[in-house]
């Protein structure tokens, strides 16, 4: 009984491997997938998934209860409008075949051809579709981002149209050039591991041109903005906190040692920066901040995200406490200098930390840790420093240009702001016709 | 209508609340209506620091408690008041005293100090 039993046992593992062994036979190559890759970047985009929500509540919290509905939108709709774009025509532009190393053809829209077997030119261990996927993440935050600079004056349609056109025409031009193959910036030797000047700068940079553009709020500079829900700000901080793991961590795209490199990288990167910002803020104001200890959180992140996968830990440290101190004088004295209404910031965080932290990049780098990577400045390659300042002013410029001409095109169509009276009112009611609570 | 009835607003620190209430039972007075209330007087404004930058908050967040009081003295309830509401520092607020004219119990449908006194 019980050798008949193993018999079929024998027989049903013989025709399962059959197959396998066909194709071994056979012209095509055997897989390259690695399902713990596989497993973990799904993961890791779930992650990052997480955070453009979270955003929302960030910018939600910090500011007047009237207009919170208003900016937790800003963000989350992106989560529908770009990924929607990503699928048709953004993927393809930022990843598909390349035009002059400025753009990708439309050869990959509508995520045609985009299959379950590997594009080893991007990585050979996990189905294109899911790389293409995981990206499509990075996408959504980043037009989100820069709605922290026009909070509370926007109309959200303009808003909503500029964003679709921003990851059009700024975003996945910038992501080409960056990450493409053939992109030029790529071709030049520039680093950025997960994004500090494809995501961050860009954003930011976008984001003060369009605080220029759409105006300062009304009564900035004499009326009290305090924010309606502080602990919103650390809610929504920390969950970006945590999303932010994900988003350096799986640009390793495998779980692998490069992986457990840049996720801790980004855990210490933070972590002093934390610790700088609430000695300065101790030191300079006598008292140690929620605001602002939050702040120096996403600083840090900001800053270790283009080196994540490059730089020995030690280094991740110094980037952490050198771009909290950057940002902390960004955001607390060259706004007020320069007058700028960037209700929330997002230049001043992710624009400057983005810079910082590029440049940064250059000078920490080390193949030490990763071969794939290059040394810096203090590895003997002062040159790789250059390479990273051309890759920064790239992306201003990429930035700041396309982002002016979007919204003076649809100003002529459609008005940027709403109406002094709305603004006063708040825009929770009359963008979105609803109420955060209930009252009574 | 022997006595009269007494309407006493009281501005005063959020924090003096709890000790507030335990007085007021010590002599006898239970019940009172609380609200959350933004105002400013002598008190100036403070400031608050976000990102480093300063925001002027002008009003200050207190309390406001009123009372309707029939039989307890209203010079016993003021004294009591000054007494557990002092600090001696700006910002302890001020009482203000009214005579009202009429009370109605809604359950009961009883008038004036029947309205406002515990007949059990």
């Amino acid at each position: 009984m019980f050798k008949k039993f193993g018999n079929i046992l024998l027989l049903s593992a013989i025709i399962m491997l059959m197959p396998t062994i066909a194709m071994a036979a056979g012209e095509q190559p055997a897989s390259t997938i690695n399902y713990a890759d596989v497993g973990y970047v799904a993961f890791a985009a779930l992650m990052v998934f997480f955070m453009t929500p979270a955003l929302g509540f960030f910018y939600g919290g910090m500011v007047r209860k009237k207009n919170l509905l208003n900016t937790i939108m800003m963000s989350f709709i992106a989560t529908g409008l770009i990924a929607v774009q990503w699928v048709l025509w953004g993927y393809s532009l930022s990843f598909g075949p390349d035009i002059s190393g400025i753009i990708g053809n439309l050869q990959w829209a509508g995520f045609n051809g985009v299959g379950l077997t590997p594009f080893a030119d991007y990585t050979p261990t996990i189905p294109h579709m899911e790389f293409a996927l995981f990206q499509m993440m990075f996408a959504v935050i980043t037009p989100a981002i820069i709605s922290g600079s026009i909070a509370e004056r926007m109309n959200f349609s303009a808003y909503a149209i500029f964003i679709v056109l921003w990851a059009t025409f700024v975003y996945d031009p910038l992501c080409h050039m960056v990450w493409g193959i053939g992109g030029v910036i790529r071709n030049l030797g520039a680093l950025d591991f997960a994004g500090g000047t494809v995501i961050h700068i860009s954003s930011g940079v976008s984001g003060l041109v369009a605080s220029y553009i759409v105006g300062k709020r009304y009564g900035f500079g004499q009326a009290s903005f305090v924010p309606n829900n502080l602990p919103y700000v650390l809610l929504g901080g920390a969950v970006l906190w945590i999303g932010w793991f994900g988003f350096n961590s799986g640009c390793a795209l495998g779980a692998n040692e490069l992986m457990v490199l840049a996720f801790t990288n980004t855990g210490v990167a933070s972590a002093a920066a934390v610790v700088t910002w609430a000695i300065m803020d101790k030191i300079v104001f006598g008292k140690c901040t929620l605001m602002g200890v939050v702040t120096s959180a996403l600083a840090g992140l900001v800053g270790i995200t283009p080196a994540a996968g490059f730089v020995e830990i030690w280094a991740a440290l110094a980037i952490g406490v050198i771009v909290s101190i950057v940002c902390f004088i960004s955001v607390t004295y060259v706004k007020k200098a320069m007058g700028y209404d960037d209700s929330l910031d997002a230049f001043g965080v992710h624009g400057v930390g983005g810079i910082c932290g590029a440049i940064l990049t250059g000078v920490f780098s080390t193949t030490a840790v990763n071969e794939a990577g290059a040394n810096g400045l203090l590895y003997g390659n002062p040159h790789q420093v250059l390479i990273q300042i051309i890759g920064v002013v790239v992306s201003i410029c990429v930035s700041a240009i396309v982002t002016t001409i979007l919204l003076k095109v649809i100003g002529i169509f459609i008005k940027l702001r709403v109406s002094k009276s709305v603004e006063k009112a708040g825009l929770d009611y009359s963008q979105h016709g609803e109420s955060p609570y209930c009252h009574l | 209508m022997a006595e009269k009835l007494y309407k006493v607003d009281i501005i005063t620190r959020p924090e003096k609340l709890e000790d507030f209430k335990e007085k007021m039972n010590e002599i006898g007075v239970t019940g009172m209506t609380v609200s959350n209330v933004y105002g400013c007087g002598l008190q100036q404004g403070h400031i608050e620091r976000y990102r480093g930058n300063i925001v002027d908050i002008s009003l200050h967040p207190k309390i406001k408690i009123e009372i309707v009081i029939y039989e307890t003295p209203v010079e016993a309830l003021i004294k009591a008041a000054k007494e557990i509401l002092y600090t001696g520092k700006i910002g302890d607020g001020k009482i203000f005293v009214y005579e009202i004219n009429n009370a109605v119990k809604i359950r009961t449908g009883e008038e004036g100090g029947a309205a406002i006194v515990d007949n059990k």
